[in-house]
This record gives C-alpha cells, sequence and structure tokens, in this order.
C-alpha cells in the first residue's frame, strides 16, 4: 500500500522465534507484517455516517465483498455496501451523492455479510440526515412525502376515495366504523390496492375470495393511511411517525381478532417497527398480524375444494424482500399456488432467502425515474427477463407493489404477450369461478 | 434583505368541487385547502436569496381555514416569522380587499422587498401585487422567474415567448410576483414542521375594513364538455387512414 504516493516495503514485527518452557518455536510459520497503512484518507464522511444512530455498523466493514454480488442493484449498476464504504473512505458525502437513494433496503447484503453491516440501518438513518439538513431530494419523492403527508397515500388521491375500489367487489365490504361489532378480520387494504387501477382488481379479488370462505371481516376505509414503513426506509421519519401514531389510534378504537394485510410493507410496519413505537410513546399495540397468504395457507382445507377451475400455466414465484428475508415467510405463497388446479411453479435462479428485489422497497417505488437514471436496467425490468429465461409465463406475486413495477417491465423489456403478471389472489379469484 | 412573502390557500383540486347554492362561489362546506403553488415558488426565491445574501423573510397571510399549518411548514423551510391577518375574513376575500388589508399591515413592517407568487389557480386574476404595490407606492414587476440582490436594487428576471429573456433593474422597496423560482420548493421535513408548531408562535394582525370593490362573479358555472376524444384503435394502416381522414375532413390537407 502506497503512502502519499511512495510504495512501502513491509514491516516485519514478529519475532524471529521464542522458547516457551524451554521449547523452541519458531516464528517463520506465521510471520506476520506490521498492519500496513489503508485508511490514509480523511475519514470525516466514513466517521459523520458511523455517528448516527443506525448508522454505527459501516465501520464494522472490512470490505471482504461478499455483499456486491448479491446485491441488486448492483446486477443492473455499480452498488452494494462494499463500494460504498469504499466511497466514504475516499471522501465521498454520502448525504450528497446518488448511492443514498439506489439502496432498496431489501436486505440481501445483511444476508451474507460476516460483519453484519446493516444497510436497512444505515441507510434510512443517513437519508434523514440529508432531508433534515435541506440536502438534495429526488424530486418524485419529495411529492410521494407531501402526499402522503397530506392525503395519507403516495398516490395523492383523495382519502374520501379510498374505499371506493369496494363498490365493484360484487359482495359487500364492511366498513368498521359502521359495523359497530367486532369482526374476526381486520383487513388493512394499503394505499396501492385502494388506489391503483391493478391493485385495485387484487383488493376486489381479495373481498370475493374472503366472502366465499365465510370470514367476518371489514376494512376502515376512510379511516385507512398508508403505513408509514417505506416513508420511514426513504429516510422521512417525522412522516413515518405521524402516520404510526394515528394508524396505532384508529385501530384502537375497534375491536377484532387479526389483522390480515394485504402488503409486506405492512406486515413488516405492524409485526416489527409500529410495536416498538407503540411501547416508547404508551399506546397499546397486541395484535395478531398475518400476510394474506398466511391467513389463507391456514385454510387450505377449506379453500382447496373451491378452486374447482383449472388455471393451466407455468408460473414462477417472486419472493417479495419483505415477506421473504426481512420475515422468514417463503412457504405460504407457494402453499396457495400449489393448490391451484393446472399451475405449474417453476423456480427462478434468484429465489427465497436469494430472492431478487422488485426495486420497489425502501422507497424505491417512488423513485424510479432517479434510479433509472443511475441504473442499465429497472430492477422489476431485470427480474421479469429472469422468469421468461426460467420459462415461466405468468409470474406470481403477492406485494401491492409488483404487479404495477412488473407489467411496466414486461411492457418495456418487449415480453408483452409472453409474461403474464398476477397477484396470488388475482389467480385464487379466478380458479374459484367455475363454469 | 428583509423580505416579505405573501402567501394563501387555494382550493385542493384533489375533492371534487361543487358550486354554492347561489350559484356566486364554490360551496366552502366542503372545500380543503391547499398553499397556492405560485406562492410556494415565492418563499423558495425569498429562501434562496436570503441563504446568498442574509436577511430575514416574514411570512403573511390573510387568515384562512388551515392557514396556521401552512405558516408553521414556511417557518421550517427557513422564514423568520410568520404573520397571520386576522378580522372578518368569512368566504372569498376579492383581490382588491385583499390588497387594501395587506397594505395595511405592511405599511407599518420594514421591508425591502415583498414577493407575491404571480396569481392564484382560484381566480387567475394576479391583482394582488400591482395592487398591493400601487397602495404602497412602490414599483412592481410581474411574471419573474429569477431574482438577484445587487446593492440597493434588485435585478429581475422575466422570461417571454420564443425563449426571449428580459432582465430589470428594479429599486427597492419593491414588490415582484413570481412566477417561479430558479429551483423547485424545498421539503419541509414533518419532524421540523412539528417542532417548529411547538418552539414557535405566529403573530396575529388585526385586518383593516375590507374595501368591497374589485372582481364580482356573477354566475359560477361547471366547464361544458364540448366534444370528446375519439380514440383510433386497428393496426397501423387503419389508424394512419383515419387521421388522414379526419384532417382531410377539417380542411387540414390539401388535394
Ligand atoms: S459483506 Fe459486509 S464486511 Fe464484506 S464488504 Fe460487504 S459490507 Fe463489508
Ligand atoms: S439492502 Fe439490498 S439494495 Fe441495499 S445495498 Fe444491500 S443488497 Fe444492495
Amino acid at each position: 500500500m502506497p503512502v502519499k504516493g511512495v510504495k512501502q516495503a513491509p514491516i516485519v514485527v514478529e519475532k524471529d522465534s521464542v522458547t516457551v518452557r524451554g521449547i523452541e518455536l519458531k516464528g517463520q510459520w506465521n510471520r506476520m507484517f506490521e498492519p500496513r497503512v489503508i485508511d490514509d484518507y480523511d475519514l470525516t464522511h466514513l466517521d459523520r455516517v458511523a455517528a448516527l444512530s443506525g448508522g454505527e455498523s459501516i465501520e464494522f466493514c472490512y470490505q471482504c465483498g461478499k455483499c456486491v454480488p448479491v446485491c441488486p442493484v448492483d446486477v443492473v449498476g455499480n452498488y452494494g455496501p462494499r463500494k460504498i464504504v469504499r466511497k466514504l473512505q475516499l471522501g465521498v458525502d454520502l448525504t450528497e451523492d446518488a448511492d443514498l437513494w439506489l439502496c432498496t433496503t431489501c436486505m440481501n447484503c445483511l444476508r451474507v455479510c460476516p460483519k453484519e453491516v446493516d444497510m436497512i440501518k444505515i441507510m434510512p438513518a443517513v437519508r434523514e440526515q440529508a432531508i433534515l439538513d435541506g440536502k438534495f431530494v429526488p424530486p418524485e419523492l419529495q411529492k410521494t412525502f407531501e402526499n402522503i403527508a397530506r392525503y395519507g397515500n403516495p398516490q395523492g388521491e383523495s382519502p374520501r376515495k379510498r374505499a371506493d375500489w369496494a363498490k365493484e367487489a360484487g359482495v359487500p365490504v364492511p366498513i368498521m366504523a359502521s359495523v359497530k361489532r367486532p369482526v374476526d378480520v381486520l383487513l388493512y387494504v394499503g394505499s396501492y390496492p385502494s388506489y391503483h387501477p391493478r391493485g385495485k382488481d387484487a383488493a376486489r379479488a381479495m373481498a370475493r375470495v374472503l366472502t366465499a370462505l365465510g370470514v367476518d371481516f371489514a376494512i376502515l376505509g376512510h379511516e385507512e393511511k398508508e403505513d408509514g414503513d417505506s416513508v420511514r426506509l426513504a429516510g422521512e421519519k417525522g412522516l413515518y411517525e405521524t402516520l404510526a401514531d394515528s394508524t396505532i389510534k384508529t385501530l384502537a378504537k375497534y375491536r377484532f381478532n387479526r389483522i390480515v394485510v394485504f402488503g409486506p410493507h405492512e406486515y413488516n410496519a405492524f409485526k416489527n417497527v409500529y410495536p416498538k413505537f407503540a411501547a416508547e410513546n404508551g399506546l397499546a399495540w397486541d395484535y395478531a398480524i398475518l400476510h394474506y397468504t398466511q391467513f389463507l395457507a391456514e385454510r387450505l382445507d377449506q379453500l382447496t375444494p373451491l378452486l374447482k377451475k383449472p388455471i393451466e400455466i407455468t408460473t414462477t414465484f417472486h419472493d417479495p424482500c419483505y415477506l421473504g428475508r426481512h420475515n422468514g415467510e417463503y412457504d405460504a405463497p407457494r402453499r396457495l399456488l400449489a393448490a391451484i388446479p393446472g399451475v405449474t411453479l417453476v423456480e427462478m435462479g434468484r429465489s427465497r432467502e436469494n430472492g431478487y428485489c422488485c426495486g420497489g422497497g425502501g422507497g424505491g417505488m417512488w423513485l424510479d425515474s432517479f434510479a433509472g437514471g443511475h441504473q442499465k436496467m429497472r430492477l422489476s425490468e431485470r427480474r421479469v427477463q429472469e422468469a421468461v429465461e426460467y420459462g415461466a409465463s405468468l409470474l406470481s406475486v403477492c406485494c401491492p407493489y409488483e404487479v404495477s413495477r412488473f407489467e411496466d417491465g414486461v411492457k418495456s423489456t418487449g415480453n408483452d404477450g409472453k409474461l403474464i403478471v398476477r397477484d396470488i389472489i388475482e389467480m385464487i379469484d379466478e380458479a374459484m369461478r367455475a363454469e | 434583505m428583509n423580505i416579505i412573502v405573501i402567501v394563501k390557500h387555494v382550493p385542493d383540486l384533489v375533492e371534487e368541487l361543487e358550486i354554492a347554492e347561489d350559484g356566486k362561489d364554490l360551496n366552502r362546506d366542503f372545500l380543503k385547502f391547499v398553499v397556492n403553488e405560485f406562492d410556494d415558488q415565492a418563499l423558495e426565491q425569498a429562501l434562496l436569496l436570503k441563504e446568498k445574501g442574509g436577511g430575514t423573510i416574514t411570512a403573511v397571510a390573510l387568515d384562512a381555514p388551515e392557514i396556521d399549518q401552512t405558516l408553521f411548514t414556511c417557518l421550517a423551510k427557513g422564514a423568520d416569522k410568520a404573520v397571520k391577518i386576522v378580522g372578518d375574513l368569512e368566504g372569498r376575500v376579492t383581490s382588491h380587499a385583499a390588497a387594501h388589508m395587506l397594505a395595511d399591515a405592511l405599511k407599518a413592517m420594514s421591508h425591502d422587498l415583498i414577493l407575491t407568487g404571480v396569481q392564484s389557480a382560484e381566480d387567475l386574476d394576479g391583482q394582488v401585487g400591482p395592487l398591493l404595490a400601487t397602495y404602497l407606492g412602490e414599483p412592481h414587476v410581474s411574471v419573474v422567474t429569477g431574482v438577484e440582490a445587487r446593492g440597493q436594487m434588485v435585478v429581475v428576471r422575466q422570461e417571454y415567448a420564443g425563449g426571449v429573456t428580459g432582465e430589470f433593474e428594479v429599486d427597492l422597496p419593491a414588490v415582484l410576483g413570481i412566477q417561479a423560482a430558479p429551483q423547485p420548493p424545498r421539503y419541509a421535513p414533518i419532524s421540523r414542521v412539528r417542532a417548529t408548531m411547538k418552539e414557535k408562535k405566529l403573530v396575529e394582525i388585526q385586518a383593516a375594513a375590507a374595501d368591497g370593490a374589485g372582481l364580482n362573479v356573477r354566475q359560477m358555472v361547471r366547464p361544458q364538455v364540448a366534444s370528446h376524444a375519439e380514440m383510433i384503435e386497428g393496426n397501423t394502416d387503419t389508424v394512419v387512414e383515419r387521421i388522414v381522414g379526419i384532417m382531410a375532413e377539417r380542411g387540414l390537407m390539401n388535394g
């Protein structure tokens, strides 16, 4: 390692030999050099990240590089914790660098990192700092924050229209405020199933499937708001806290046995993040939380006989990062797919623990144009290609972020007609429609 | 430089607008409001001037539903003081009345520059700036897209059609109608807005008696749908044929 441009000869520090209890031990076999200078740099920016609450583990990195090949962003660009740490060592201010906004908090690096360098904590902490310091925030993300703060949804739609999807569900969708009695299942719909055209398809399918199973359920209607987990990971902690506070207080008004969520992000929020927030703020939060695939997988005995219409298709399944890696649930969605007659499941190379990321997590959902400018292709496009490479005609998903992302990806990669994208709930709904 | 930024609310178009029973105003019972986008630009311009040359920013608004939140957001973004003019301010306030009340309040506030949004989406009237300047006896430039401090004056930029830009030197104090700041309005983190609400207070000033003159609404009607778009379907040949057909029908083609 050169120091200030001059190559240094290694300095030998170990003894040639020592005598221990009369036995001479030769030193050559473990010759060790004096630690050489590897940080002959200004470490201000690295230190600043490490000083943040949540940023500490950045310093643990010993540059082994295990994280880079598994990073989904590196597959389509030039990324990964090792590279970010290196840039920090070389004096790049992460709060002003585009890299700050590219991590999707997919957690694949943490899975393999021997030193537990935790980007899931580091990135939100640095983003929060950047936002508080008034640094550049990609305009599309800023707009999303403003929409969520104002309307409770990223789309900037009227909060009063949150339950409008239910009108065309074909079955009654009770609203908590009007049922005025305890229910078994509180279905937390989420913003994409409530407002996105393709999300609404899935929401309606969900209402029909729950009804067919005779589940006593209700939704919050216009009282429901964005859960805030992706907002938190994108660095707007204050907004996340406002949302968590409001959701916790809204739910406290009602009685139900369990919360079933549509989205892995709500699942993560309610299961792992809200409990801590509630405890810190003297609020009650003690609910059974289930992702809808888990809720339905528990009822397969009842569900299977209803799935009469075969869907003859080869499908592959995309593990959502926040259901799989973050929460360890890989089987429930696969069990549901296996129960649908006619469906053949092929696994992609990057599946389960090593599942590829759709690019929507950690705020990525609201950074598509920005990220697109720093990558060869979108993560969703890379994933669509992989599904096609493995011979699937249907890409099945169970996260509301994904249907629209992958459908756009199918079009932009020229795979229109080769691959369709469906939420598992849509497939179940379809299989229930026996002629 | 001491800058005053005037902000106001306009109805939020996310909710459906309804016309009131008398047919002269919107039904204000169910309206939600947002800050006028041009006022947001004016505030951004003020913040940029302050960052460069120092000074203070005072945000001023006439009382309106939800206006406190907007004034606190101005403080969170970097304004030093926020003033709310209170009084008999129910319903729609005409630009003449607004300019009168603002002029009355601003007379007593020392300033070098007053920035307003160039107009508001509500009435597209654009008169508050010019009237305010007249009442205060200060020069006024409208449709401004950039302001730079230069000694005892400011140099302002106006954009015209065809990419032509004009530059004006304006003596201070002056009133400017801002069309756009040189960069998009910044984000105010929610935690900072919340902290601002705890730490700071809005200053309230009593409004002068409003002047009734100005724009009078005779009738409000929903826009009539004049014609529908035609979606042309089919393969390239059919689509091309149809487009050519339409152009011929409208006399847009020779032969
Ligand atoms: S795997 Fe961990 S220790 Fe190795 S380079 Fe990546 S972040 Fe550093
Ligand atoms: S969390 Fe995912 S996207 Fe972020 S650095 Fe790690 S592997 Fe890459």
